[in-house]
């Protein structure tokens, strides 16, 4: 039996874990000497008062969809991968090789060979840890984040030696040609006498983040490839009774990870940045291990998830332009959710559990 | 006679950026040898810089920097060890939340206290470890060959150096000649062993944590204030995740830990010397250098060259019953 009903696992226990990071956090915002509850104000105009705020929060709530997808599909099959961050590069790599050196007669056809470009090079990226984890017993989570540092190494070597244009000082690639830009919220809302999105970043990618996400739940709860990863995430040995290869699902399983995670370069590059520079990440590989976490590695979970870490982010940056609070206090938040929702669980778990079974002994 | 100056040289550096690396190293070796995972030592370092740097800045006293950080690096310990001892969470998760609070932390406070944009003020005099020199090198220094290695290489380096290169022999003679080292392996191979054997698992692992703790510390300190004078923003620089990688390279034990990390160290004096190496026609480009360390580790971890095999109970975190 069920030592909780459902709901209080999928929701209470996120919820009081939030809780508590965000009172921790805004006892940090005391301890610098700023208000919370006006830096709260701040960060909600900034991020959700206008659609310039909205097209900042879905911008980077795209990027978390994508990794938090990734991290989430791997977690399933009891895998930490860690190595987003890498993967994400490789993408941003796959995607503009895609976009430099053909040309592209539309953005759509563009749009649908730079997906494919990005899954394949995240997923690349992942399979030498797949690989070494399914075949050798090298553990996948320190694997994938000498992985990251091959990449950022790697990514390196190419922009500054390879793909920067002849005269350019700046290690990055050359503008995209037009023919390959998204379209972005701006272009897709605006009518003629109501501009809306103006100069926001969030662009078509979005749509496709959403129906990756409709897409993994489909492949993780509705496919017996999704059947098999869970039950070689719940136990391994049961799995193997059943006629279920380690090799095969971990090896699958991190491929679809590093895939997803590739695919967030459709959106920061081929979106935002239209052209490939050093850390285009900026971090969004590590944010989607709190997105997971918080989001229960369930898509509609990261969903819900990844909005609240895109409003963290231009919530923070809205923030660090009006107050002294740098942007690094989102990442204190980030720390906060990814060790209350993942690393301190049973902390909240231990005491709610003991209350429902008390609970229940009353009922009885 | 010139390319004997420049090994010297670089030799000199390899030894002051391997000694983060093994302090470091040897806190991973204490934590992982007694089941604890650890990816947080790059957080621990980064938080012992800044408050090291912070408090040897605003008392002028390195040695009061030096206790802040280790305090500091301690208190991150106790976390990890919270996490993943007490409440039995997911070691790995628990240090990547260490890394991002150390990293976010650290930038907040530092503008919070000094308003530079996230660094401390630079320091000087008492506010930094200085280098030691050796008796009689002014004597020895004319010497050929030996001089300068006495005088350059193995003199003039601040007392953590020393320090850092002194715990290898103890660490080898705590682990494998003590009883507390003999119960620390056990630990991180069958806690439930150690558990029948009426001794604590739970005393024990944080111990470990909490030796992982000071040794960090130490690391932080020693960049902020002897290798730099001051801290700046991020400025571990993934040296603990060097760090890890050469404990892995070490398979867990302490000299070869030395040998990884001063590999590793040479691997970044060469970086930092020469940008691209041009071996006659062959140009090895800086990022070759930059990765070579990841590299190796992943080679060594995927058993081709000797497999790396963790201690048996590591990131598992111990129940006593079932």
């Amino acid at each position: 039996m069920e030592k909780m009903p459902k709901w209080a696992d999928v929701v209470l226990i996120p919820v009081i874990s939030l809780i508590l990071a965000a009172l921790l956090s805004a006892l940090v915002i005391l301890a610098i000497g700023e208000n919370p509850v006006e830096a709260v104000n701040l960060m909600v105009t900034g991020a959700l008062g206008s659609t310039y705020g909205w097209g900042y929060t879905l911008y980077y709530a795209t990027n978390f969809m994508f990794t938090g997808l990734a991290v989430a599909v791997a977690f399933h099959a009891r895998m930490f991968n860690i190595g987003g961050e890498g993967q994400a590069m490789l993408g941003g790599l796959g995607v503009a090789i895609v976009c430099l050196y053909v040309p592209w007669p539309h953005w759509s056809i563009a749009l649908l060979a730079a997906c494919a470009a990005s899954m394949i090079f995240g997923a690349a990226w992942a399979a030498i840890p797949a690989y070494l984890q399914a075949k050798r017993g090298s553990h996948i989570v320190i694997t994938t984040i000498m992985f990251n540092f091959i990449a950022a190494a790697f990514l390196n070597y190419m922009l500054v030696n390879v793909m920067r244009p002849q005269g350019s000082m700046d290690p990055a690639t050359a503008r995209f040609p037009e023919a390959v830009q998204l379209p972005t919220f701006q272009s897709m809302f605006s009518t003629a006498e109501n501009v809306v999105f103006r100069g926001a970043p969030a662009n078509i990618s979005f749509f496709v983040a959403i129906v990756a996400c409709v897409i993994v739940w489909a492949l993780i709860w509705r496919t017996r490839l999704g059947y098999e990863i869970r039950s070689y995430g719940k136990t391994e040995t049961g799995a193997v009774y059943a006629g279920i290869s380690p090799v095969r699902i971990t090896i699958i399983a991190m491929l679809i990870s590093g895939g997803l995670a590739g695919m967030m370069a459709i959106n920061n590059v081929m979106g935002e940045a239209e052209r490939l520079v050093l850390n285009s990440t900026e971090g969004a590989g590590f944010i989607g291990i709190a997105v997971a976490l918080m989001g229960r590695s369930h898509p509609f979970g990261v969903f819900l998830a990844a909005i609240l870490f895109g409003f963290l982010y231009q919530g923070g940056a809205e923030l660090a332009l009006w107050t002294s609070i740098p942007r690094e206090l989102i990442v204190v938040i980030q720390a906060l959710v990814i060790l209350f929702t993942g690393a301190l669980d049973n902390m909240v778990r231990m005491p709610l559990e003991k209350v429902f079974l008390s609970l229940r002994k009353g009922a009885e | 006679m010139e390319f004997f100056v420049t090994l010297i040289q670089v030799l000199d550096s390899t030894v002051r950026l391997a000694t983060p690396l093994l302090l470091a190293c040897l806190a991973g070796l204490y934590s992982e040898r007694a089941g604890i995972f650890d990816i947080g030592l790059e957080g621990k370092m980064l938080m012992a810089a800044f408050f090291s740097a912070a408090v040897a800045a605003v008392t002028g006293s390195v040695w009061l920097g030096l206790l802040a950080g280790i305090a500091s690096s301690l208190v991150l310990s106790a976390l990890h060890g919270l996490a993943s001892i007490t409440f039995r969470g997911n070691q790995l998760i628990s240090g990547v939340a260490i890394n991002f609070l150390a990293s976010g932390l650290t930038v907040l406070i530092a503008q919070s206290w000094f308003k530079q944009g996230g660094r401390t003020p630079s320091l000087f005099g008492g506010g930094r470890f200085e280098p030691i020199e050796f008796p009689f090198v002014d004597a020895i220094s004319g010497v050929p060959f030996i001089g300068p290695i006495y005088s350059e290489l193995l003199s003039g380096h601040s007392i953590l150096v020393y320090v850092a290169f002194l715990l290898v022999p103890a660490t080898w003679w705590i682990l494998f000649r003590t009883r507390f080292g003999l119960r620390l392996r056990a630990v991180g191979e069958n806690p439930a062993a150690v558990d029948t054997a009426g001794v604590s698992v739970v005393g024990l692992r944080f111990a470990a944590v909490a030796i992982c703790g000071v040794l960090c510390g130490i690391a932080g300190a020693y960049l902020a204030t002897a290798l730099q004078a001051g801290f700046v923003k991020e400025m571990t620089a993934g040296r603990g995740f060097i760090a890890l990688a050469a404990l892995i390279f070490a398979k867990w034990r302490p000299w070869h830990a030395m040998g990884a990390c001063l590999l590793f160290g040479l691997l970044q004096a060469v970086a930092l010397r020469f940008q691209n190496i041009d071996l006659g026609g062959v140009v090895i480009p800086v990022q070759v250098m930059d990765a070579l360390p990841y590299i190796l580790t992943v080679v060594i971890l995927a058993g081709f060259v000797g497999k790396a095999i963790p201690p048996r109970a590591g990131g598992e975190p111990y129940v006593k019953e079932r």
